[in-house]
């Protein structure tokens, strides 16, 4: 059986705010398997945020293991975090976090110039061509729509071929045609096998995921296997064309 | 590909706001202009000096009576040297070209109705040749008019001015204490050295000037030029130093009743405090620099905090510390490069203008832009950018990712 591309067992990371002990994630165990199409649900304050920061390599457990893509990253910080979300993960925003006054193709190239790439043109215009932006290149982030800025979002983090997309409300700032859009392009792209995790509140959104995976309280809530038929048959009336077949 | 990314990304983030960036790169504009142009009147005013000191002659010697005290030299202690000291120092030393012994005293000089206060010495016919004096007109007087007590002057220029204004001085007589003299000669100028102005004199044979106008029969300096020898001035210093006490009868523990001063000491002193003024002025420019070098961090700082979404994605899609580090120290490096560059052209433009203004404004300065000091000015504002980015820069590269997205 293949490596899984997440492989967090009991993760742990308490804050503390104001005197008061706050368990944000409390013994969590997370498995996802290679072209899964997650969601993860929570309430706000559930410790979902945090959740996925520690997924997405941007700061460490306080205890438990987490191998990503078959690399122990728990205890690594810093720069060496730093080069595993660079080769291993891709990131969507909510806010886009396009830079301002740098081409699309600028924007789409950065991870691969912080990865060394010597020539990152032809990989960027591939990835922005794949989320049907080819004829937006060379403009600006500022001059692009809302889903045309988180198309190139995705394009970024898509254009490393990273072992993990990880998608944090990414329809958070869309109207619902557009965040439709979105999702789609999410669905097809898993579809092509790529491992893609979405954290939302939106319970519309979560219904998305293949899979899902509800935090409440530092902990993870069990749910069946009833809600992937279900997000597949929403996919497939979105945009039967991309969805593709689960 | 990376540079080309550094520069553009670079070049945005200071053009999206143009006064600010502006205002930075003034700030270490006025710095290294500041730097260059103290640096050039500091270097100019120390050749001048040197120039003038140089011109009373570098091979010169000077005879003083009196005791070389702890505080300098106390003259007029004791008046003991006489035209016979001089006259042993030019026959009996080695080394020693030209030798002539001095007196002087203020006097009134008339021509007709027009009269001037001013030095008389009396000198011998080698004075001119050891103070590097030219005759502009006229001619020097001889040997022969000292021996015989001729009544003749030869006039600094300012002194032949004031006495006749556009006329000719020579062929024409003045009176000193009553008595004509005959202008024989007029002095070329030499420009004021300051503490006296060379050019402002009398010139007259010192026998008599020692007998019919001061009365004196001691002298007040034996003027000595050596013939230029490496090390000659020290070996003449002391021949005269040794010939001097035995002719005085000093005993061996007793001090001298008169000094040596050897004027490339002075040349050496006006050297080393001319080095001294550019220091100093070139400090004063550095002062500035400095307050430049703040005004970049402030900008950076600033920079740093409206960045900071931006260098949250930056680490969230692999930018590590080096990267951020260097992103901000190539920024505010492009500022104070840019001061840099302008600074030296401002620099050099008010070095050139220094003196103009200063004639205009009826004072002397030079200035001199040595290559030596744009290199630095340059050197230094590219550190200063290093310097003062550093803490920016350094606090971009220290955020944690998580906070910097989450910013608002």
């Amino acid at each position: 059986m293949a490596i899984p591309v997440i492989d967090a067992r009991n993760l742990r990371k308490t804050y503390r705010v104001g005197g008061q002990e706050i368990r944000a994630l409390d013994g969590i165990d997370v498995r996802v398997e290679a072209g899964e199409l997650i969601a993860v649900t929570g309430a706000s304050g559930s410790g979902k945020s945090t959740l996925m920061q520690v997924l997405g390599c941007l700061d460490h457990p306080d205890g438990g293991e987490y191998f990503l893509d078959g690399e122990e990253v728990a205890k690594l910080s810093g720069d060496r975090l730093a080069s595993i979300r660079n080769r291993k993960i891709g990131f969507v925003f909510q806010g886009f976090h396009l830079l301002p006054r740098l081409t699309a193709r600028e924007n789409v190239e950065l991870p691969l110039v912080y990865a060394g790439v010597a020539n990152p043109r032809p990989a960027a215009e591939a990835a922005l061509e794949r989320v049907g932006l080819s004829d937006r290149m060379n403009n600006e982030s500022n001059q692009l729509s809302g889903g045309q800025r988180q198309r190139v979002a995705v394009a970024r983090a898509l254009v490393g071929s990273p072992a993990l997309i990880l998608a944090d409300e990414p329809t958070g700032n869309l109207d619902s045609r557009t965040g439709a859009e979105i999702l789609a392009l999410f669905h097809a792209l898993n579809a092509e096998g790529r491992t893609i995790v979405i954290v939302t509140h939106d319970p519309e959104v979560a219904k998305f995921g293949r899979r899902r995976i509800h935090v409440s309280d530092g902990k993870v809530i069990p749910e069946d296997f009833v809600a992937k038929r279900e997000s597949t048959r929403f996919a497939a009336s979105l945009n039967p064309e991309l969805a593709g077949s689960p | 590909m990376m540079f080309r990314m550094l520069a553009k990304v670079g070049l945005n983030a200071l053009l999206a706001n143009k006064l600010r960036t502006f205002l930075a790169v003034l700030g270490i504009i006025i710095g290294v202009a500041a730097v260059i142009s103290m640096l050039a009147l500091g270097a100019g005013t120390r050749d001048s000096i040197l120039r003038r000191v140089s011109s009373m002659g570098a091979d010169l010697l000077i005879v003083r009576p009196g005791q070389a005290g702890r505080r300098g030299i106390m003259s007029g202690t004791a008046q003991t040297m006489t035209t016979d000291d001089a006259l042993a120092v030019a026959a009996e030393i080695p080394g020693v070209r030209l030798v002539s012994p001095v007196v002087s005293g203020g006097q009134q000089l008339k021509y007709y109705n027009k009269n001037t206060f001013t030095q008389v010495y009396g000198v011998a016919s080698s004075y001119l040749a050891i103070r590097n004096f030219e005759i502009a007109h006229g001619r020097n007087f001889n040997d022969f008019e000292t021996e015989r007590l001729a009544r003749v002057a030869v006039l600094g220029p300012t002194t032949a001015e004031n006495l006749f204004g556009k006329d000719e001085p020579v062929g024409e007589t003045v009176k000193i204490k009553g008595v004509n003299y005959l202008v024989i000669g007029v002095l070329k100028g030499k420009g004021d050295q300051g503490w006296s102005d060379p050019d402002d004199q009398a010139l007259v044979p010192f026998s008599t000037a020692m007998k019919q106008i001061l009365g004196v029969n001691r002298i007040r300096e034996i003027d000595v030029l050596s013939d230029g020898a490496e090390g000659g001035n020290a070996r003449v210093a002391a021949a005269i130093e040794a010939l001097l006490r035995d002719r005085h009868r000093i005993p061996a523990n007793a001090e001298n009743d008169f000094n040596v001063r050897d004027q490339s000491e002075i040349i050496d002193m006006a050297a080393s405090f001319g080095t001294t003024l550019t220091i100093l002025l070139g400090s004063l420019g550095g002062i500035s620099l400095l307050v430049g070098g703040i005004g970049i961090m402030n900008i950076m700082l600033v920079t740093v905090a409206e960045r900071t979404r931006e260098i949250g994605l930056r680490k969230a899609i692999g930018a590590r510390e080096r990267d951020i580090l260097t992103q901000f120290l190539f920024e505010s490096i492009l500022v104070s490069g840019c001061g840099g560059a302008l600074g030296v052209l401002l620099g050099v433009g008010v070095a050139l203008a220094i003196p103009a203004l200063a004639r205009l404004g009826g004072s002397d300065f030079s200035t001199l832009v040595e290559a030596d000091s744009i290199l630095l000015a340059l050197g230094v504002s590219v550190g200063v950018g290093v310097f003062f980015g550093y803490y920016p820069a350094k606090r971009a590269a220290r955020l944690d990712p998580v906070e910097a997205l989450r910013y608002e």
